[in-house]
Formats: C-alpha cells, structure tokens, sequence
C-alpha cells in the first residue's frame, strides 16, 4: 500500500511540466510598461475637422511621435537611431508627417493615421551645412512640392513620392545659409546666408526649376553670429558676434539695404551680449540678454522701437496664422506659482486674444518651449490650446485655463535607478480605503472558484481578469511580507527625482532638486548619479530611508560638487551641500553609522578623499578601518588602471578631518599602440553569495574565488575601437583581464583574436560574462570566465570539515595571494546587445540568470548553466546529474523566456535587477525611453504559492475531506455494531 | 511470524493447568477420596505432562528459529525493490530506502517482544535471537549502502562545505571609471 502511494506521488509530481513562461492571462499582473517620447523640440498640431484631433512632436531623444491631443496617449511613435537626429518635422497635403534628419540627409514622409513609412529619400550635397525644412503650399505643374536646403544643396522634393525635382548646389566654401524663404503667392525662393561671416549673400530662385534669377551680397564691417530672424517676407534681422549690434536687413526687389542699430540705442542700461529668439512673427522679433527678453517692432524703413522689456522668464511661441493675413503668437510668463499664457496679434501688440492664468506646479520648474495651435469657438471667435514643454522635460497642454493632459516624459532620459522600502504598516494607521470588506472578498474568491471548476461565464471571468489587475494589495503604500512593493527611485537627466511604485508603475512623489537648479553659484548645473544614503532596518527602523544625489557645477571634472539628501518617502530634500571640492568618483563604504546613514567616500580630482557624512561618529568608525580600505581609478583614454590607499589628513588646505591624502599604490599601465580600454565591470555592492563551494560531478567540491574587489577590465586594439566590420581579423583583438583592485595583481588575462567591441560584460559571485563580435566567425559570441581559488581546494578531510577544525571562513586578505584558476568557455550568441543584467536574490541561494536586453529592445532571459565553462560535448552520467547541458555551439534562444513578453522597452539603456524578500523573486526594472518592470523567479517560485492559487478550492477539499471522514466513521462504527448483535 | 503467534496465543488461552496443587502432595490438605490410589495416577499425570511440555518447547524452538530466519525474505524483496528503484534520488528511490532502513531498525528495537512468546526456560533463544539480529544488521546495512548510492550519506567534503558562506574580506577598494 504504501508503495503504491509512493508510486501514484512520483508520477504526480513527474508530471508536472516546468513553467518558465507566462499565460495570456498572466500578462499585466505582476509587470507593468510605460512608453514615454522624451523632451519635446518641434511639434505640429493636425486639427482638421474630419479625423482624431493629434499633435506631431519630434523629440531630443529622435522619436517622432503622433499623440492624441484629447488625452495625450500615443497613437504610435517611431524611435529613429541615436545618430538620426531630427532636425524638422511637418505635415505635408494633411495626411503626411514629413520628417528630415541626419543633419538633412534622409527626408522621410510617414502616414499620419497609422504611422507607415510612405517613401524615404536620402539627400546628398558636396558639403555639410545647417539643415531646413520648408513646407508650404508650393505648387509644381499639380504636385506638392517641399523645399529642403541641407549639404549645401536646395532640393525640390515631390510630396507624392519623394522624387527629387529639382537641385540647385551652392558650392561656395564659406557660404552658411540661414534662411531660406518663398514668399506667399510668389514664384521664387530667397536662399539668405553669410559668406566668411561677415558678407550678407542672397540667392533669387526660380521656384519651378532651381534656376538662379539674382544673386546679391552685401559686407558688413562686422562679424555675423549666425542666427538671422525673419520679421516679414522680405526683411532680416540679424545680431553681430560682439552681440551689441543689431542689422536689419531688407532685400526689397532683390536690391539689398541694411541697417545697423547699437542694442544700446534701445534700452537705457547695458544689457551684456544678447542673443536673437525668432519667434518669426511678422514686424517683431526678441532678443535676450541675461537679464531680461526685449521684444522689438520693426518700423517701417529699419526703424527698430522696443515694444516690452519684461524681466520674467518668458517663452515665446512661433507665430500662427489664424485668419487670412492675420497671425498670432503666445507668450509664457512665470509668476509665482502660476504661469501666464497671452496670446497676441502680431500686428498690434497691446491687444490680447487671450490672457490666462494656469496653476502650475512648482516641481516642473521654469518653461523651455511652447507651441499654439487655435480652434474656432462655438460663437465664431478664435480659442487657442497651447502645448508647453516644461524644465523637467515634461508635456502639457493647456486649454481654456486649465491643464487637459501632461505626460512626464522626463522619465524617458533616466541616469540612475535605485530603490527604496516603503513604510511599515503600523497599527493604527488606517489603510481602509485600499482595503476590500469581508463581502467582497468573498464574492471574489467564489468568482476565482467558478474559474477553477470551469463554470465562470465570459462575464465572470472578465471579472476575474480585472480583479487580478486592478488588484488593491500590490498598489498599497506600506511594506508586504514578500519585499515585492517597493519604491523605484529614478533621476532623470533634468534633474528631477520621481518614486515610482513597484505596483503598479505610478508616481508616488516627484521632485525638481533645488539644489541642483540653475542658480548664482551653480551656472550649469549637472546631475550624475544617485546612491542609497540611509537604509534603516533593525535599530534605525523609525528613521525615513534617504538617497544621495550627486551632481556638479559644470561640465568639466574639476567642477565643484553639489551633493543632495532627499528623504525616500516624501522626496523632499531634506539637506543640500554645495562642496569646496570636485567629485571625481564616489565610493559608498560598506561601514554604516549608528543611524545607519552608509559612509561614502567623495574623490575629488586632486585625488583627495573626503569622507561624508562629516559627523565624529562616522570618522570613528572609520579610523578603525582606515588601512583597509582602497581606491582605484580607471583613465580609459590613456589606458592606465591605478590603485591608492589612503595616507594622512589632507596637509594642503586648512585642519579638515575629514580629507585624506592618497598614496598610489601600483599601477597598470597599457601599451596604447595595442590596447584600449573599452569596458570594465565590477560585482555589485548588494550582491549575497550564498556559498563559496561549487559541488561537482562526483561530489567532488571547488572553491570560488570570491572577492568584491575585483574588476573586470576589456581592452581592444585602438584600431578596431570603430564600428563593427572597419578592421580586419588580423588586426583587431580583444583582450580582458580580471584584476584585483587592492593589490593590483593580475588574476586572469586572455586574448580572443580577431574580435570586437563593443564588449557588455556582467561580473557576479566568482564569474564574468561579456559579449563581444567575432570577427572571424562573423557573429557576436559570448564568453564566460569562472575563477575559484585553488589554495583552498585541499580542504578535503571530512573530519576536519565536521568538528569544524578548517579556516574557510576565517577572514582573507588580498595580499595573501590566493592561487587562482580559470576555466572559460565562449560560445556563439545571434543577438547583439544593449544591455546585460544578472538576477539578483536576497540570500544567493536561487540559481542565477543572465537578462539580456537585445536589440531588438527585448530583456531575453538566459540561463546561466548555458554559460558554464565545464560543459562538454558529451558530458559523464554524474555530471548530467549535477546539471551540465551537453556543449553546442550557439548558446538556444528561447523564445518563452522573453521576460518583455510580447512589449519593448524602446531604446533600452539598462536592467537594473532588486532582489525581493522572498528568495526566488528578482525584481526586474528596465529602462530607456520606455520603462519596464516586472517580478521573475530564475527557478520558479519554489518558496510560494502562485498568484491564481485557489485557496477556496483547497479550502472546499479539507472540508469535504473532514466531513468525509466523520461519514464514513459513523458507518463504520454502525457496521461493527451490527456485527457485534450478530 | 503472524500464523505463529496465533496458534500459541490460542494454545494459551485454553491451556489448563493440570498440575495444579496436585503435584505437592505434602500441601494437600483435602483427603483423598474413598479408593483412590495416589501413587499411580501422581506418575501418569506427570508423565503426560512432561512429553507434552517437551513436545512444546521444541516447537516453541523451532518456530523461534523460523521467525529468526523471517528477516531474511524480506531482505531478498528489499534488494529486488532497491534495484528496481535505481540509483537517483527521486520520491520512490527515497520511500524505499528509508523504509529499508526503518523496518530493520523497530524489528531491533523489538526483539524482546517478538521472541517473548517463545519465551521457555528449556529453550535455548539466543541462537535464533542472534540470528534474527544479524539479519536485521544485513538489512540496515542494505539501506545504508542505498543511502550512499543515492548520495545522501554526507561522507564526502562536498556535504559539509556546500552552504560555508564566503570568507569575509579585510580590505575594501572601490572606485572605477571617474565620473
């Protein structure tokens, strides 16, 4: 009996099959996409009367993207390459989004409904020079005709089909054109630019054919700055270098008359160097000093009279025209904590269409862009929608004094993710308005049941279905048993700090650090990185977690630091430093204070280190720890790697306890002519390494060598530093090295021949894995190094193992120069990638997976037993036993192990990994312009229960199975009655 | 070992005591009846007695020994399941042994018992209890040699380093591409 119940549990349990992708229905529960565009540079509107109202934009992320002007969803986008800049955007015949990009080489027209690709004509010239884009209802023998000046060259391009009609080069060497021009209802085009910067050169075209009617030029003693703004059909203005003169330029009749007017003229104090912004409206134009923005009418024969001198922060809107002959341009000013939207005639500045005052939140900061778009009123009048662009890259549009959308579409330009815990749930503090009453959580579990037994209708289980998503538990704003709510803290390149849910993706806080703003003493301020600051768990837990924003004065290395500490709950900054020093590097110490803040070492160029938190307890804690700890630097551009300890208090500058001196220790230094340092890749800091044994076929047992300080280092040859295919194998090599960054030994070094970068490389635990194109092979290969310590591996007396008598764990140093081997492996790889990411656990017990983000903006999960350098072609029985897969060339893609499922994480940057608290959960957030998050179990989840368990089923089954038992033992005992009376 | 059982406990059960106060004449305190001669029937009644009592310890002997000898079948079906069961570790292979191993163990621990019916101060029980012991050493080992085919004796090195955590570092280096 008892083996056939031991039978009957083997097949039960052999016949489950491992499920390592996702169901239908599975999607949206624990993963969440969201699809940004990016900052905002030109955008369209397409309001015609038939047809969904839509907005065109083109981004500085190169994304063309149509959004519905409703409600601001994407109707659908298109991520050029990162060298496909877009440089204009219009729309041509109402049904064509016309694109030119690649500084004017490739002209694209797309279908504006659905977003097809109509025709692509790429556009040449004999030099290189500012591209433009014309569109206007010029008409060729009945064909829409767009002019494009780009590489020196005016082209005439069919809207139909992208034909070239017509060329026309303009070879002349010094010559920027600035403008090009075809006044309305004429047949000709004005081609205007500078010649050797201080000639004024004017072309007449022929609009039909290209022909040259008139060519005109004119000097001027000066030199021109570059930028000319148009303020009617026939007349410029252009500023001088020195930014004090202004020249206005008219070219009636092809006759060129110009003139010059000091800046000074205009406004009573000296307004420092000005810079023209064109809002091309007609009759006025805006220059803007650092001070102030100065809008100037032209007057009749180049008569110049400033209209407003206004010292807020103010946009200005290209011009619109509304009506027959009439055009209207806005204007965005900022007071307080509202913004100002004026919509003016450009004939007649003193009258408003329309003024209003929005609400604006301070967190957005200041206005960078603004464009209008009007709308006929119900009574006949004119009503305008503005869509502004916003400091922190985000998007709004504004109608009838109100924001209709906004998109944050600052989340498209992340520099930094990292994570936080969320609150404790206390007692006492009421979550009620989350949480379900007992009625309802019945009438769902009931509703799971029906889904189980298979009587759910097609309502029900559309119930079922959006209960699972719309589920209230992972969306709650306190901390859950299985570490899966989190807060994602993620810097975007404004500036701006958003906390974003684990849940469900949304923005808790949004934050535009103070600090790091546009101010006196910070011109140009520039974010670079974020690191946790606090994370308070056991003694600390009633502190809020803290994160550390780091950031600089300046592009350049030497420029002063500006550290920010923003609480991860609120994010509010709750302190701010503006450093005496520069930030070369920051080293977060694995040493923490009694408060748990985390101590960070701050590198400056000098190469002194400067310890914060600067409080007596923290240099306490880390004078005992003084000697042991190091730093290295990596210059890739001269291809030297060197090591320091840190010596005595800085001699330098006055008694500051907190700077150190360094001390270089070694150095490595890389033959130039032969080696350029293209990667490198560190183990991560969180990282937990269960174990420091490998078991092996044969209970045989090797010892990883396991050390954070190592470093993985990928150098090419400076030739084939280039573009995959510029070299040939014979002189390209890739050469990787596995250094020890306290000693600067040398563990590992090997040269693969004949391959190329670019090389992403991922180090975990004792193993590295980069990938790399073989140029040979003509394929992209993977390769992986495992490294275990071979002075250890004569641990092998079991008795000495069981009384403990061993020092395995005993500390180690780095100088006791461990003896190390390597065991590799490559193997071919068909994607190449974008990003690779390890899943990381709480414990390091799960066995790993490699997340590969490929190009195809996918995260592709790997199994790292497919990278196993002891894999063979025919493995022994006991080592299949332990696992390893039978060697092949080419390391499987399967296509269930798309962690993206069927989304994509459009220009994917990176895959930062989070372990939860349940061991067999990573948490997977990717980003680019996309985000992407979701949970995934590298070995399933063995330690849980599914989502779509049916506690009500096994509910139902003990219940049935209990009453079961008292039915049949109440026969039974009826039964032996009888038999006894027998 | 079962059938055994049951015939001597019936046995018991109904056993009468013929030689009772009987034997002792020098205790009788009741007077023979009119014409009865004690010598004789003393003599035929202790005769009957003794063969029967011989007649049981050997059987008592001989069944001991058979249920000393039982283990041994079971010890042949253990190797057959044990074979059958292969050497991976799965829920069978491990089912198996472990009821390998645990049968012989409560068989040890109740040696007493199983013999005590057999108990007789004319039979000789170590004999057959030692052999019963043997066999049942035979069958644990049989179990443990499976444990160690399946790989689950922790004999090895491997089995007492495989959860070491890693050896804690002294010096800490950190740094990396400048900013």
């Amino acid at each position: 009996m008892a083996i056939m119940s031991f039978i009957f549990v083997f097949f039960f349990f052999s016949s489950l099959q491992p499920i390592l992708s996702l169901y239908e229905d599975q999607v949206g529960l624990m993963d969440w996409h969201q699809q940004y565009i990016g900052k905002v540079k030109q955008a369209v509107f397409h309001t015609h009367k038939t047809g969904r109202k839509r907005v065109v934009a083109s981004t500085e992320q190169n994304i063309i993207a149509t959004l519905d002007l409703r409600r601001g969803e994407i109707f659908w986008r298109h991520v050029l390459g990162p060298n496909d800049v877009v440089d204009g955007i219009d729309i041509a015949l109402g049904k064509y989004v016309i694109t030119l990009s690649s500084g004017g080489s490739i002209l694209r027209a797309w279908n504006l409904p659905d977003g097809q690709m109509v025709w692509e004509s790429s556009l040449h010239g004999p030099k290189h020079s500012k591209p433009l884009l014309l569109t206007r209802n010029l008409i060729i023998e009945k064909d829409n005709v767009l002019i494009v000046f780009s590489n020196g060259r005016l082209n005439a391009v069919s809207c139909i089909d992208g034909e070239v009609l017509w060329k026309k080069d303009f070879e002349e060497e010094s010559l920027e054109v600035q403008q090009v021009i075809q006044p309305p209802g004429s047949g000709f085009i004005y081609v205007l630019g500078f010649a050797a910067s201080s000639q004024f050169e004017m072309y007449k075209i022929n609009a039909k054919n290209g022909e040259l009617l008139k060519h005109e030029s004119t000097a001027f003693s000066g030199r021109f700055t570059g930028e000319v703004s148009l303020v009617s059909s026939e007349t410029v203005v252009a500023l001088d270098s020195t930014g004090s003169i202004l020249l206005t330029i008219s070219f009636h009749n092809g006759k060129i008359s110009s003139q010059q007017t000091p800046v000074s003229n205009l406004l009573e104090d000296s307004p420092g160097l000005a810079v023209i912004i064109h809002p091309s409206v007609t009759g006025i134009f805006a220059i803007k000093t650092d001070a102030a923005t100065i809008f100037i009418r032209v007057i009749g024969e180049g008569k110049l009279e400033v209209v407003e001198k206004t010292n807020h922060e103010t946009v200005v809107s290209d011009a619109l025209s509304i009506s027959e002959g009439q055009q209207a341009f806005a204007l965005v000013q900022h007071a307080g904590s509202s913004i100002h939207l004026t919509v003016k005639p450009a004939h007649d500045w003193d009258s408003n269409l329309l003024k209003e005052s929005i609400k604006m939140d301070q967190q957005r900061g200041f206005v960078h862009k603004v464009f209008i778009n009007n709308y006929i009123r119900t009574d006949r009048s004119h009503g305008f929608r503005a869509l502004i662009v916003m400091e922190d890259h985000s998007l709004l549009l504004l109608q009838q004094g109100a924001i209709v959308w906004s998109r944050e579409d600052g989340l498209a330009s992340i520099i930094d993710v990292t994570t936080s815990e969320l609150p404790v749930e206390k007692a006492g503090v009421s979550v009620a308005k989350v949480e379900l009453n007992l009625f309802e959580w019945l009438k769902g579990h009931v509703l799971k049941l029906k889904g189980t037994l298979m009587l759910a209708t097609p309502e029900d289980i559309a119930a079922i279905q959006h209960m699972r998503l719309k589920s209230s538990e992972k969306s709650k704003m306190t901390r859950d048993h299985n570490g899966f709510r989190k807060l994602l803290i993620a810097l975007t390149r404004a500036g701006k700090l958003f906390g974003l849910h684990t849940g469900d993706g949304r923005i808790v806080w949004s934050h535009l650090l103070q600090s790091l703003h546009k101010s006196e003493s910070c011109r140009q301020p520039i974010v670079l990185n974020l690191y946790q600051w606090q994370v308070p768990h056991h003694h600390a837990l009633d502190e809020n977690p803290s994160v550390l924003v780091v950031g600089r004065c300046g592009p350049s290395s030497d420029a002063l630091g500006v550290l920010s500490l923003v609480d991860s709950y609120t994010g509010k900054e709750f302190s701010s430093l503006s450093l005496v020093h520069s930030v070369a590097q920051v080293i977060p110490l694995p040493y923490t204070d009694s408060t748990e803040q985390r101590l960070h070492l701050l590198i400056d160029a000098d190469k002194h280190a400067h310890l914060y938190p600067k409080t007596p307890e923290a240099i306490d804690s880390f004078q005992s720890e003084f000697s042991n700890v190091y730093w290295y630097s990596v210059d890739d551009d001269n291809g030297i790697i060197k090591g320091y300890a840190l010596k005595t208090k800085c001699s330098s500058n006055v008694a500051d306890e907190f700077c150190f001196d360094s001390r270089e220790l070694w150095s490595i230094v890389l033959p130039s002519e032969s080696e350029k340092i293209i990667t490198t890749a560190t183990r991560k800091l969180n990282e937990a390494v269960h174990t420091q044994a490998k078991l092996i076929a044969d209970q045989d047992v090797m010892y990883k060598y396991i050390s954070s300080n190592l470093l993985f280092v990928a150098t090419v040859a400076p030739k084939a530093s280039g573009e995959i295919g510029s070299v040939t194998p014979e002189e390209s090599w890739l050469v990787v090295y596995l250094i020890d960054t306290v000693t600067g030994r040398v563990l590992h070094r090997m040269t693969h021949h004949g391959s190329q970068g670019p090389v992403q490389a991922v180090l975990s635990e004792n193993w590295v894995v980069y990938h790399y194109f073989n140029l040979r092979a003509h394929r992209y290969e993977m390769s992986v190094i495992e490294i275990y310590d071979q002075s250890r591996a004569d641990n092998k007396d079991v008795w000495k193992l069981v009384v403990g008598n061993h020092n395995l764990t005993s500390p180690v140093s780095s100088y006791s120069r461990a003896e190390v081997i390597t065991k590799s492996q490559s193997y071919f790889f068909t994607h190449s990638l974008k990003a690779i990411a390890v899943t990381l656990t709480v414990k390091g017990i799960t066995s790993k997976q490699l997340l590969i983000g490929t190009i195809g903006d996918q995260v592709l999960a790997l199994d790292k037993r497919f990278l196993d350098p002891r894999r063979s072609v025919n493995p022994k029985q006991a080592e299949r036993e332990e696992g390893i897969i039978p060697l092949t060339d080419s390391l499987p893609i399967i296509p269930q192990s798309y962690i993206t499922h069927s989304l994509r994480v459009e220009g994917l940057q990176s895959i930062i990994t989070v372990a939860a608290k349940l061991e067999s959960t990573t948490l997977v957030f990717a980003h680019g312009l996309d985000l992407f998050f979701t949970h995934y179990a590298p070995s399933r989840t063995y330690d849980s229960l599914t989502e779509d368990f049916s506690y009500a089923l096994l509910l139902i089954t003990i219940v049935v199975l209990v009453a079961a038992i008292f039915v049949t033992w109440i026969l039974s005992q009826r039964k032996e009655l009888q038999d006894r009376w027998r | 070992m079962e059938k055994g059982k049951g015939i001597m406990g019936s046995g018991r059960r109904w056993a009468v005591d013929f030689s009772d106060n009987s034997t002792a004449p020098s205790s009788r305190d009741i007077p023979d009846p009119p014409g009865f001669a004690r010598a004789s029937v003393d003599q035929d009644d202790s005769t009957v007695s003794r063969q029967k009592k011989d007649a049981e310890s050997n059987w008592k002997a001989q069944k001991a020994w058979e249920v000393a000898q039982a283990p041994f079948k079971n010890l042949l079906m253990m190797g057959f399941m044990m074979w059958m069961a292969g050497n991976t570790v799965h829920l069978f292979s491990i089912g198996i042994t472990f009821s390998a191993l645990w049968q012989p163990i409560s068989a040890l621990q109740g040696v007493g018992k199983v013999f005590e019916p057999y108990k007789d101060n004319k039979v000789d029980l170590l004999g057959p209890k030692l052999l019963f012991i043997a066999l049942n050493l035979g069958g644990l080992a049989l179990g443990v040699w499976k444990l160690n085919t399946l790989g689950l004796l922790p004999i090895h090195a491997s089995d007492w380093v495989s959860s070491l955590p890693p050896a804690q570092e002294v010096e800490y280096s950190g740094g990396g591409i400048p900013l």
